[in-house]
């Protein structure tokens, strides 16, 4: 559950000061499949940046799950990246030199995992890499260097899974492989999902597309998901309060 | 993130730039090998005194006529000139039956390296440097250096002041090689230069056993002759009070434990032989003071070696940091990266400085090896000539790891606490 309430970041840019989110309020429940849409400079990419914790509201009170993030410290708030956030985005932000197993085994090693190459060979079969395990960055494409990422958000079993982009530097058969993936987790793991995108085609995957402009809310609507532009029949997908049960989550050690 | 898993990734990111990493570690390899070699060649000289003096003899007491100012003029050259010490005095000492005295023997000396008369032993064409030593019998007691072949001069040599000498293992192999020196003539001459100078004939009673270099030069190039043999017959080696100064009582004491009693019973004896009021004119050094005399003039070299190690391994430390630093502003996007799926502050700043620590520790062991690998290379090539001594000691061994590790925490933390000071965002937006 995530909660925005009247968030504003303001930049200095020398003298200048830019706002780049004027109060916006947000709220995502477990378990939706939501994006968030606008122009350029609409503040939608630095609402995601806050929303995933690696950036800080100037104002306002930013609640996830119950806790205040606002005030945590680093180390929390690292925590907080580390075991209830899956990040996604656009570059793919994998580490150069490094096999694919070792990508996205890497958040577990900041949490202390020890069967972690196990669990990132499932996080990778998942996301249909299960035959690339051992390439680097360089060796892969596009897409499956999107999907190493998707491997590497997942493999913590967080409950909210956050994108910037994440089919911006994709070609569009691709683009609808890796929006796939994610109405599965979605659909089959109750994920939250919530991602930043100007693609009218990948946002039709989601029930839900707030968009943004000059850094506020301007419209925040239901959606019938379409898939692969083909309208497909209602699924039905967990309510909101049944979504609230979490898939089992076995190394979950202590927050 | 475990201390493996922390160490690993160092190792993964070190490989990954091969060259700088190995143009990193050479500062600190430099540094370390010569720590190690600096000190093995302290060590080893402090090592060669120490086994020097102790080739004197052992429990040995020395006493040698001194003054703070020395004399002006012909007098500080002349062996004869200066304060002296006399038979009398040697003479004395002996009387006085002082506990502790084991038992004691004058020298006289001409021709020590460095003075102004020179001493040569003369054999047909042949002429060898050396140091002729005017001593009595009991010398091969108090110093423990005894005759080989032949026999040593005896209270008869002295009473007569026979012309025979004792040769020095050296200089009769020197001269006379396989062949038996004893009952040769032989000349022995003393002057400021060649063409002016005494020379006697002395025949050749005995040669001395093999004993190798001491604090007072080497003992096997001595020619030892009775007490007065040779300065009876010389003027200008002798003083104003006729022929009976000595350069030197040598003391063997019963037990070292006599040794400051001992010193104050001489003092004592010396002070109204002399009539001496304010300044003493003599000296008296145990072997022990001599050691730590030596000893301390080795630690001032030492001190001056560590410096300029100490100064190499800083030059090395900057080399880590400004790589460091480099590394850090080029990595700031993987740095951003692992803040983002969960590193702490904490995390990052640990895999910099261990990075920086697996370069030093790397770098201080091949360091060792290095230096030993000098030490070696110096040995085999007797670099320093064949008395100069080696000593690679465990200690500085331990020190040399043990300061390339503090190296790169010290030059290390810096640039990690930097890396771990960026903001993920910031981090993430850097090229």
């Amino acid at each position: 559950m995530i909660r925005l309430r009247r968030i504003s970041k303001l930049y200095k840019l020398g003298s200048q000061e830019v706002h780049a989110l004027r109060g916006v309020d947000l709220e995502i429940r477990d378990g939706e499949f939501l994006a968030i849409m606008g122009p350029s400079g609409s503040g939608k990419s630095t609402l995601m940046n806050i929303v995933g914790c690696l950036d800080r509201p100037t104002d306002g009170i930013y609640q996830l799950d119950g806790i205040n993030v606002s005030r945590l410290g680093d180390a929390q708030l690292a925590t907080v990246r580390n075991r209830r956030l899956g990040f996604v985005f656009q570059s793919f932000n994998l580490l150069p030199r490094l096999n694919a197993i070792d990508q996205v085994a890497m958040p577990l090693a900041y949490r202390g995992v020890s069967n972690r190459k196990q669990l990132a060979r499932a996080a990778l079969q998942l996301v249909g890499l299960g035959s690339r395990m051992h390439h680097q960055p360089t060796q892969l494409s596009g897409g499956q260097q999107q999907r190493v990422a998707i491997a590497r958000a997942i493999v913590g079993h967080p409950t909210i899974i956050l994108a910037d982009e994440p089919t911006g530097a994709l070609d569009t058969k691709t683009s609808h492989d890796v929006m796939e993936i994610f109405r599965k987790l979605n659909e089959e793991r109750g994920i939250t999902i919530a991602f930043v995108t100007h693609e009218h085609d990948v946002a039709a995957y989601t029930r839900r597309i707030v968009s943004l402009r000059d850094g506020e809310i301007v419209a925040d609507e239901p959606n019938v998901p379409v898939y692969a532009g083909q309208p497909l029949p209602p699924v039905a997908h967990p309510a909101p309060e049944a979504a609230g049960q979490a898939p089992p989550r076995s190394f979950e050690t202590q927050a | 993130m475990s201390l493996i898993d922390v160490f690993l990734t160092a190792l993964v990111a070190l490989r990954s730039n091969f060259l700088r990493t190995l143009l990193t570690m050479l500062g600190i390899i430099i540094g370390i090998a010569s720590v190690i070699a600096l000190t093995a060649a302290g060590e080893g000289a402090q090592q060669g005194v120490a086994n020097r003096i102790r080739g004197l003899g052992s429990n040995l007491m020395f006493v040698r006529p001194y003054t703070a100012q020395p004399a002006g003029g012909l007098a500080s050259i002349l062996p004869g000139g200066g304060p002296s010490l006399f038979y009398e005095d040697a003479n004395a000492i002996a009387a006085a039956k002082i506990p502790g005295i084991d038992s004691m023997a004058s020298q006289t000396v001409v021709g020590m390296s460095g003075d102004f008369i020179q001493a040569k032993l003369i054999y047909r064409s042949q002429s060898v440097t050396t140091t002729l030593v005017g001593t009595e019998p009991s010398y091969q007691n108090v110093r423990d250096f005894y005759v080989a072949n032949g026999r040593f001069v005896s209270d008869d040599d002295v009473n007569k002041k026979a012309l025979v000498c004792v040769l020095g293992a050296g200089i009769a192999r020197e001269i006379f090689g396989d062949k038996d020196p004893i009952g040769e003539a032989v000349g022995i001459f003393a002057g400021p230069s060649a063409q002016f100078g005494v020379r006697f004939s002395f025949t050749v009673i005995g040669v001395m056993e093999e004993k190798g270099a001491s604090a007072q030069g080497n003992q096997d190039n001595q020619v030892f002759v009775p007490l007065p043999s040779f300065q009876a017959r010389v003027a200008f080696i002798r003083n104003a009070r006729g022929y009976t100064n000595v350069a030197q009582i040598n003391i063997k004491l019963a037990d070292q434990k006599a040794e400051d009693s001992v010193k104050l019973a001489i003092a004592d004896i010396l002070r109204k032989q002399h009539n001496i009021i304010n300044e003493d004119d003599f000296q008296i050094q145990s072997q022990s003071d001599v050691l730590s005399t030596a000893t301390s003039v080795d630690r001032t070299l030492q001190v001056l070696l560590v410096s300029i190690a100490i100064i190499a391994l800083v030059v090395g430390g900057i080399g880590i940091m400004n790589i460091m630093l480099v590394s850090v502003s080029e990595r700031t996007r993987e740095i951003g990266i692992r803040k983002a799926v969960g590193a702490k502050r904490l995390d990052i700043l640990m895999q910099f400085v261990i990075e920086a620590l697996v370069v030093t520790t790397i770098g201080g062991a091949l360091g060792v090896l290095a230096g030993v690998g000098a030490i070696q290379f110096a040995r085999y090539f007797e670099i320093g000539g064949t008395d100069t001594k080696y000593l690679v000691t465990p200690f500085w061994v331990g020190m040399g790891l043990a300061m390339s590790a503090v190296t790169g925490l010290v030059f290390g933390v810096y640039p990690a606490w930097r890396a771990s000071r960026l903001d993920p965002i910031e981090a993430l937006r850097r090229e």
